[in-house]
């Protein structure tokens, strides 16, 4: 097996003299007899580092990923580009391995990051307070909501049914704990019904919940939709997509009291859906509220400039059962590949990204539109990813472009649905016209041969049953 | 180091300079307001730094040595289990099998990465004593504020509706602060000498709050670092009263492949696999928090699962998303968890092996054992004394309280003066129980050496301060920044850089 | 920091706090030995004017960096003042805590209550405990 530890018989024998027992075992004694486990756990035997990876290899090999398979799909988070340096610098020792940092003398290098990432956030979602991180988007928004409770002493939520289901989802299940009633309000061609919003909210709503670009990839029109959450004085939060906080106006403009979302396309893998992490910014008003982590910027006693956890009294060690949150350890390690990528954007970069993300997703929207028996679920602008219906069942169209070694989208009927046989489709700066095109293509192929029942596809599908590996 | 002055990334920033170039847009492209209305749209991009990669590349590895970290030295946190990332599961978790892989990418074709999931299931499970498991939460006090609503769950669905979660007064903070989140009350129980139950008062609490006990919080060994002898009595107690027994992950270091919570009689258990299984801390995260269940519970456990099914007609096994899960409480956040951790937590037990963990679960406590004995030893015997003096398991606590009498030293400055001898000091003032406290957890990656390095710091630390108290009380002159001004950091909180 | 005073026009309450009795009104706040204990005050976190507050119970908040501690109504009464400059220069209840540390001003609903409250010699006895 492979060992990290170093103790020799001859160290052991060192340590029990000094410690007075003959043996480690005399140390469990204090187990009472009955809970000692007495067997070996069974798990295999330990193994040499490169029979690990071996394994770990071969479980690999049987995962379509963004290399094996052009990936569409996106519905939270994409497969962007994520520079070398970006590797290079979150694998330093020093800033992978530290823990959390409660001696700031030796943690100035994670706390001026948590304070660059805090600056960079702010300036994202154009709200003056942001903190270090949560776990990934739809905790965020779960964690919103408490503290818009504790806020306006409420406990009702209106969310737009544009807010990502994993979101809502979550919402829900944190609210049956902490006990808050949640309404939803439906889309009507693709956004939010204002009418439908306004009306839903009243004086017991503790927050309105939007999402922009929402699920359905439409941009909301925050600031008008937020004016009944005003009206209330009811928080607005507004879930978004970092990438284009380059391009739409960010929500601190359009009268948000809380952005949040889910930071992976800033410099975090796709790793099968984690570890990213998640934003969440606010007004000053909020700051006492706000969960989390916080750098904030002081001096030392010779008068250098240094930065230190800030606003401690908000958290689980100091505030106990009245601390804003519960969380601990959040994402630090993804805070920092998110900061440099956006160094690495810079500002006009991060503009330009926005912009070429816009202009191919309308190039693939039209593409796509243009295919027989693809239709588009909505018309409303769209930024970086997009909904349509297909006149086939969407699961065997996708087997069949995966053929093609293209994973198409996202099927949305399992949580909308209504779009039964919708897709969502996502594009990144990685997705090249002439794969736009392919994929226009492939669908084309697909619909047609569904609808024609055609000849099966290369690799054995057997429709909805579950078969092991890919090919 | 001190001589150099912080200066941010933004500081650093010029017009016109950049790191990236972007691919063209190669598509025929169309005035933005065209395509998106102009009151939708930003004005003005947002303040980035404008900068080049090299730039960029020496501002943070110079950033980075202003850091202390486990790599470079010894950390004896305590409960934090500060034990070596090994570097093979950064490769591994950098495979792009893995790393490239969409989370809703059809399952069908991700049986690599659900099988990987479901083994580490059936590991933890085995580890843990209680089969059914759910990878689903981010960190430990996630996975509590999972376990708090799974009970929540379980009671609704018998028709109870109860109020209260008992909680050790020394008790993380997490620990409480997860229960008013899941909209229960805290009732403390007291904390006996030897940093276990109280029992007298726990069964005190259970009668006063008869019915109303939805569950008992606790971890074993306890925050002392003793195993509380008493388990199985407590666990009866919550269990006759008719609530949960959860159990924070935290301190498994000590038990693994020697005990087994699910055998204690704990319901629901969670893990830190950046304790235990070598995840590593970053500064703050990513962790994960996965939790185990006995039967009465898995139908609450969030959804979706990861199920491995039989395979028909001659296939092998294969391993899916359930979604079917009626009873469930639902999810807990996005897609399937922090899979990145899983790998490498995955990887780190198929190299210990169950041999592997029960190895380091007891050095881990000979560790902690020999660097308790040598610090009875000497000045520190005097100065420090043990919180509570018996065989410890993975940790220990001192109190500073003859210290500060004596020395005039607070054990925050011994703490700040370790870090000019180029150790990180141990957890202070935790748990609240004891004095000055002081808690020590070496982990099993620690040589002999270390820890005699370590306790001869201490001594050198307490011999100056019979002299010279003064040169602690002002510590640490050798770290990139001496003590900060945490109040001017809270009275006026400056929390982003502000552009002129 | 001031050295410890406890004036003796004072009463106090066994939590540390102090009320200044004048008429039917009375000022509140906390002891010299609390501020010592609590640290350097960051933030004071006042109730609103208007509102109850009972005996006993708790009716405020005071934070420093690594502490919070729930302030302690010596007496009932209902909130007629709060001391707003503490937002700005919360210090004050450290560098003066029965004068500029004020907390809130309240008007007694049940004056009797002094009596139960401490002298400036019982509490200086009850510390020294």
């Amino acid at each position: 097996m492979t060992r990290y530890t170093s103790a020799t018989p001859d160290d052991r024998r060192q340590m029990l003299d000094a410690i007075g027992v003959g043996s480690a075992g005399e140390l469990f004694e204090q187990i009472p007899e009955p809970l000692r486990l007495g067997r070996p756990l069974a798990l295999p035997d330990g193994m040499g580092e490169a029979e690990v990876y071996e394994r770990l290899a071969a479980l690999a090999e049987r995962n379509a990923d963004a290399e094996t398979e052009v990936c569409f799909v996106g519905a939270g988070m994409y497969d962007h580009y994520v520079p070398a340096i970006v590797d290079a610098i979150t694998s330093r020792s020093e800033f992978l391995t530290p823990y959390t940092p409660y001696q700031p003398e030796i943690s100035q290098g994670g706390l001026q990051v948590m304070f660059e990432f805090q600056t960079a956030m702010s300036e994202l979602t154009g709200l003056p307070v942001s903190n270090a991180g949560l776990y990934e988007g739809p905790s965020s928004v779960a964690s919103a909501g408490y503290l818009a409770m504790g806020a306006t002493k409420r406990r009702k939520f209106v969310v737009s049914r544009g807010v990502h289901p994993h979101s809502r989802e979550t919402l829900a299940t944190y609210s049956a704990g902490y006990g808050a009633e949640v309404v939803e309000v439906g889309l009507e061609d693709g956004l939010t019904g204002a009418a439908a919003l306004a009306g839903a909210v009243d004086g017991e709503t503790a927050a309105v919940f939007l999402q922009s670009p929402n699920f359905l990839g439409a941009v909301e029109d925050v600031e008008a939709l937020g004016v009944a959450a005003k009206e209330h004085g009811a928080l607005l939060i507004v879930a978004c997509d970092p990438m284009t906080l380059g391009i739409l106006k960010p929500p601190g403009e359009c009268g948000a009291d809380i952005a949040l979302g889910e930071g992976q396309p800033l410099g975090n893998r796709l790793d099968f859906g984690g570890p990213s992490f998640g934003f969440f910014c606010a007004t000053e008003a909020q700051i006492r509220r706000m969960p989390g982590r916080i750098a904030g910027e002081t001096e030392d006693v010779d008068g250098r400039r240094g930065f230190v956890l800030a606003l401690q009294t908000r958290e689980q060690h100091i505030r106990r059962e009245k601390a804003t949150n519960n969380i601990c350890t959040a994402q630090a390690l993804n805070a920092l590949g998110a900061m440099v990528h956006l160094a690495w954007l810079g500002r006009q970069g991060f503009r330009e990204l926005g912009e070429l993300l816009v202009q191919r997703t309308a190039y693939a929207r039209e593409r796509l539109a243009a295919v027989d028996g693809v239709e588009l679920t909505h018309e409303a602008p769209v930024a970086r990813e997009f909904a349509v219906r297909l006149d086939a069942p969407v699961k065997k169209v996708l087997d069949r472009v995966a053929d093609r070694g293209i994973a198409a989208g996202y099927p949305l009927g399992r949580e909308y649905p209504e779009f039964e046989d919708g897709l969502l489709v996502a594009i990144t700066e990685r997705r090249t016209k002439a794969q736009i095109d392919e994929l226009a293509e492939a669908l084309e192929a697909a619909i047609a041969a569904e609808r024609n029942q055609g000849p099966g596809p290369l690799s054995p599908h057997t429709g909805d049953k579950v078969t092991g590996g890919v090919t | 180091m001190q001589a150099e002055k912080a200066r941010t990334i933004f500081e650093k920033s010029k017009p016109g300079r950049r790191a990236a170039a972007l691919p063209a847009a190669e598509v025929p492209e169309k005035p933005l307001t065209d395509l998106i209305p102009s009151n939708l749209l930003r004005a003005e991009p947002p303040r980035l730094p404008e900068i080049a990669e090299p730039e960029i590349v020496r501002h943070y590895n110079r950033l980075s040595r202003r850091n202390f970290d486990l790599d470079s030295g010894f950390y004896p946190l305590g409960s934090c289990t500060m034990k070596h990332n090994p570097r093979l599961n950064e490769r591994v978790a950098a495979l792009p099998g893995h790393a490239r892989l969409h989370p809703a990418q059809d399952p069908r074709r991700a049986q690599g990465a659900l099988e990987l999931m479901w083994l580490l299931q059936e590991s933890l499970g085995e580890i843990c004593g209680l089969p059914h498991v759910s990878l689903q939460p981010s960190a430990g006090s996630h996975g509590e504020l999972a376990g708090l609503l799974l009970t929540r769950a379980y009671h609704a669905d018998r028709g109870e509706e109860r109020t209260k979660v008992l909680a050790p007064d020394t008790s993380h903070g997490t620990n409480p602060a997860s229960v008013t989140m899941a909209g229960y009350e805290v009732v403390k129980v007291a904390t006996n000498e030897q940093g276990g139950v109280e029992m007298d008062d726990l069964r005190a609490k259970l009668a006063e709050n008869e019915g109303e006990v939805a569950c008992l919080m606790l971890t074993n060994p306890n925050t002392l670092g003793v195993f509380d002898e008493n388990i199985a009595e407590i666990a009866k107690l919550i269990h006759e009263a008719g609530g949960t027994l959860y159990y924070d992950g935290a301190n498994l270091n000590a038990v693994m492949g020697h005990s087994r919570p699910g055998d204690m009689g704990f319901d629901i258990v969670h893990v830190n696999l950046h304790k235990s299984f070598s995840q590593p801390h970053g500064g703050g995260g990513p962790g994960a928090g996965p939790i185990a269940v006995s039967d009465r519970i898995e139908p609450y456990l969030p959804r979706p699962q990861v199920v491995r099914r039989e395979g028909a007609n001659g296939d092998g096994p294969s391993f899916d998303l359930d979604f079917e899960r009626p009873k469930s409480i639902g999810r807990l956040r996005g897609f399937q968890g922090n899979f990145g951790v899983f790998v490498r937590s995955y990887a780190y037990i198929l190299s210990l092996g169950g041999d592997g963990l029960s190895e380091a679960s007891e050095t881990a406590v000979l560790n902690a054992n020999y660097l308790k004995a040598r610090l009875a030893e000497g000045r520190a015997g005097e100065r420090l004394p043990i919180a509570f003096d018996r065989h410890c398991m993975h940790e220990f606590v001192l109190s500073g309280k003859p210290m500060k009498r004596d020395l005039g030293l607070a054990t925050l400055d011994l703490a700040k003066r370790l870090l000019d001898f180029g150790f990180h000091p141990p957890t202070v003032y935790f748990p609240l129980l004891v004095d000055e406290a002081l808690m020590v957890e070496p982990t099993e990656t620690e040589t002999k050496e270390s820890l005699d390095a370590f306790a001869d710091a201490i001594e050198q630390i307490l011999a100056e301060a019979e002299d010279t108290p003064d040169l602690a009380r002002n510590a640490p002159y050798t770290t990139p920044v001496r003590r900060l001004d945490e109040v001017k950091a809270t009275r006026q909180p400056v929390v982003r850089q502000q552009f002129g | 920091m001031a050295d410890a005073t406890y004036p003796d026009d004072l009463r106090y309450h066994e939590e540390h706090d102090w009320a200044r009795i004048e008429g039917d009104q009375a000022t509140f706040g906390i002891t010299w030995y609390a501020q010592d204990s609590l640290g350097e005050v960051v933030f004071f976190d006042p109730p609103e004017v208007g509102t109850t507050i009972q005996k006993d119970s708790s009716y405020a908040e005071v934070e420093s960096v690594k502490a919070v501690s729930d302030v302690i109504a010596p007496m009932s009464g209902e909130v007629v003042e709060v001391n707003d400059a503490l937002q700005d220069t919360p210090e004050q209840v450290n560098e003066d805590p029965y004068g500029g540390g004020w907390l809130v001003k309240v008007r007694l609903t049940s004056p009797e209550e002094a009596e139960t409250l401490l002298g400036v010699e019982e509490y200086r006895k009850m510390l020294d405990r």
